[in-house]
């Protein structure tokens, strides 16, 4: 019984120091975003690095979930007579919702992996001890341009996620199912406001500053080895996954 | 130039630094020997500021960096070079661009005077036409070559070189520390060597210590360490690992 105990305490002692590491290395590298000297040139090429590393999948995802949507829609809606909504259901569905969480899952696995794992070698082969004692910071050198470079391109890839799947929903809608074109986008117009957009731009907002806050934070304090960034990397996709629809969720409820 | 004094450090139970002290003077290469995983890097770790010690102190042209943090911590590194273990380059930079780090990214300069300077640093270490290719395109020699030249880019008149010949050849050790002497000879720094290449490490050195159980447990010209009557060198150097086998 003692034993039990003991290994709950330790337990729940090690989480809140890990929490505590993890918060306080958010606070760090805000601080460091709001003070000179800026990495500019590292922002930008973190920016291509998202955007490249992501584009394809999210197109993909986006197109086949606004797709998908059209048909579940179609299905649930003609049983009461109002297919006619299924433009504003593909929509709201992908702009408040799918759009920016499905995005964000993708980005996580496809960009978000690959940043661990650089930062993670990074440490592993002391290239971040050779940053300090050439007196840069790791933190505004590598942390800092990830996460701003998160927080502009995951509302980027939501919005182009967004505009693939109304297109992918559209394509279903009007030349499988029969929808006229104009009903679909009009009926649209008509039920999506700007507080809806505004919604999904606030989730993918959030979801760049947590993916790149986890992500970075795994890579940085990944343990020694091969082994090490391969635990780092598995840990922060896993860890970004859960906090995306647990954050999803405590947002929704409380923007709704 | 740097006076190490009872300094301890541990890491959970195990105390790998039990009190260590060592003067290395200016204008010298001291040479710490000793075995693996005595905690020779963990003092080099010490020295720059990137580990913290329990107890003890390190002083720096008079300044004690243990004690020392953020920009004014910097102020003392921006005098200091390391050369780690594996080099530590960039991978995702090209040579010329890991050599000129140091410039770009501290030291003011236009480009034309940084292109002059790494190519001379580069030239300083035998490796002109290399600036355009990439750490993963060059050997271990090479890459450690690299290493040394991006320590000396910025003249500091402090460089620690973290065991530079692990996993090279016996012509690239020579090699390499032949290149150590003359470039310390050519811009008079103050290097520290931690190695373990015995017997070639006493061609180099002005000095050598001998790092033991968290200890420095003899320090001596390479001359005196060689003839030591101590069982804990005698031993090491001879590679006898039981020194009741002497």
């Amino acid at each position: 019984m003692k034993g039990i105990i003991r290994y709950i305490g330790r337990k729940t002692i090690d989480l809140w120091l890990f929490l505590g590491k993890m918060f306080i290395f958010l606070i760090e590298s805000l601080y460091h975003i709001f003070t000179p000297p800026f990495k500019f040139k590292n922002f930008l090429r973190q920016v291509r690095f998202f955007g490249n590393k992501s584009i394809i999948v999210v197109i993909f995802t986006g197109g086949f979930s606004g797709m998908v949507l059209a048909l579940q829609g179609y299905y649930a809606l003609n049983k009461f007579g109002a297919e006619a909504l299924l433009g504003p259901v593909v929509a709201l569905s992908l702009i408040r919702e799918l759009g920016p969480v499905l995005c964000a899952l993708m980005v996580t696995g496809r960009a978000g992996s690959a940043v661990t794992a650089e930062i993670g070698i990074m440490r592993i082969t002391e290239q971040i001890d050779a940053l300090t004692v050439m007196a840069v910071n790791p933190m505004k050198y590598i942390v800092v341009p990830n996460i701003l470079a998160g927080i502009v391109t995951f509302p980027i890839l939501t919005t182009i996620f967004d505009v693939v799947g109304i297109y992918g929903g559209y394509l279903v809608s009007v030349h499988a199912l029969g929808l006229s074109e104009g009903t679909y986008f009009s009926q649209m117009e008509l039920y999506v406001d700007m507080e809806d957009i505004r919604i999904g731009l606030y989730k993918s907002l959030s979801f760049g500053l947590l993916v790149t806050w986890i992500c970075t934070f795994m890579g940085y304090y990944s343990g020694y080895g091969a082994r090490g960034v391969s635990r780092a990397t598995t840990n922060a996709v896993v860890l970004s996954s859960v906090v995306i629809l647990l954050w999803d969720y405590m947002l929704g409820a409380f923007l709704l | 130039m740097i006076e190490i004094k009872e300094l301890q450090k541990s890491f959970g139970k195990q105390q790998v630094l039990k009190g260590v002290n060592l003067v290395i003077n200016e204008g010298e290469v001291t040479a710490i020997i000793g075995r693996s995983g005595g905690g020779k890097s963990v003092l080099l770790k010490h020295i720059v500021g990137l580990l913290k010690p329990e107890r003890g102190n390190i002083l720096i042209k008079g300044k004690d960096i243990t004690k020392l943090k953020g920009s004014k911590l910097d102020e003392i590194r921006a005098d200091i070079g390391v050369v780690f273990q594996g080099g530590a380059l960039f991978d995702s930079m090209t040579v010329y661009d890991n050599v000129a780090f140091p410039l770009t990214e501290k030291i003011k300069l236009n480009k034309k005077e940084i292109y002059e300077k790494v190519i001379k640093a580069l030239s300083d270490v035998g490796l002109q036409g290399m600036e355009y290719k990439y750490p993963a395109e060059l050997s271990g020699g090479m890459r450690k070559r690299v290493a040394l030249a991006r320590a000396l880019i910025a003249h500091p008149k402090i460089i620690l070189f973290d065991e530079p010949t692990t996993g090279l050849d016996p012509i690239l050790v020579r090699s390499i520390h032949k290149l150590i002497r003359d470039t310390q000879k050519l811009y008079g720094f103050t290097g520290l060597i931690i190695s373990h290449e015995i017997p070639e490490i006493f061609e180099i050195s002005d000095r050598v210590a001998m790092l033991h159980d968290g200890r420095i447990v003899a320090v001596g010209s390479p001359e005196e360490i060689q003839k030591s009557d101590n069982i804990i060198v005698k031993s090491f150097i001879m590679g006898i690992e039981n020194w009741e086998e002497l």
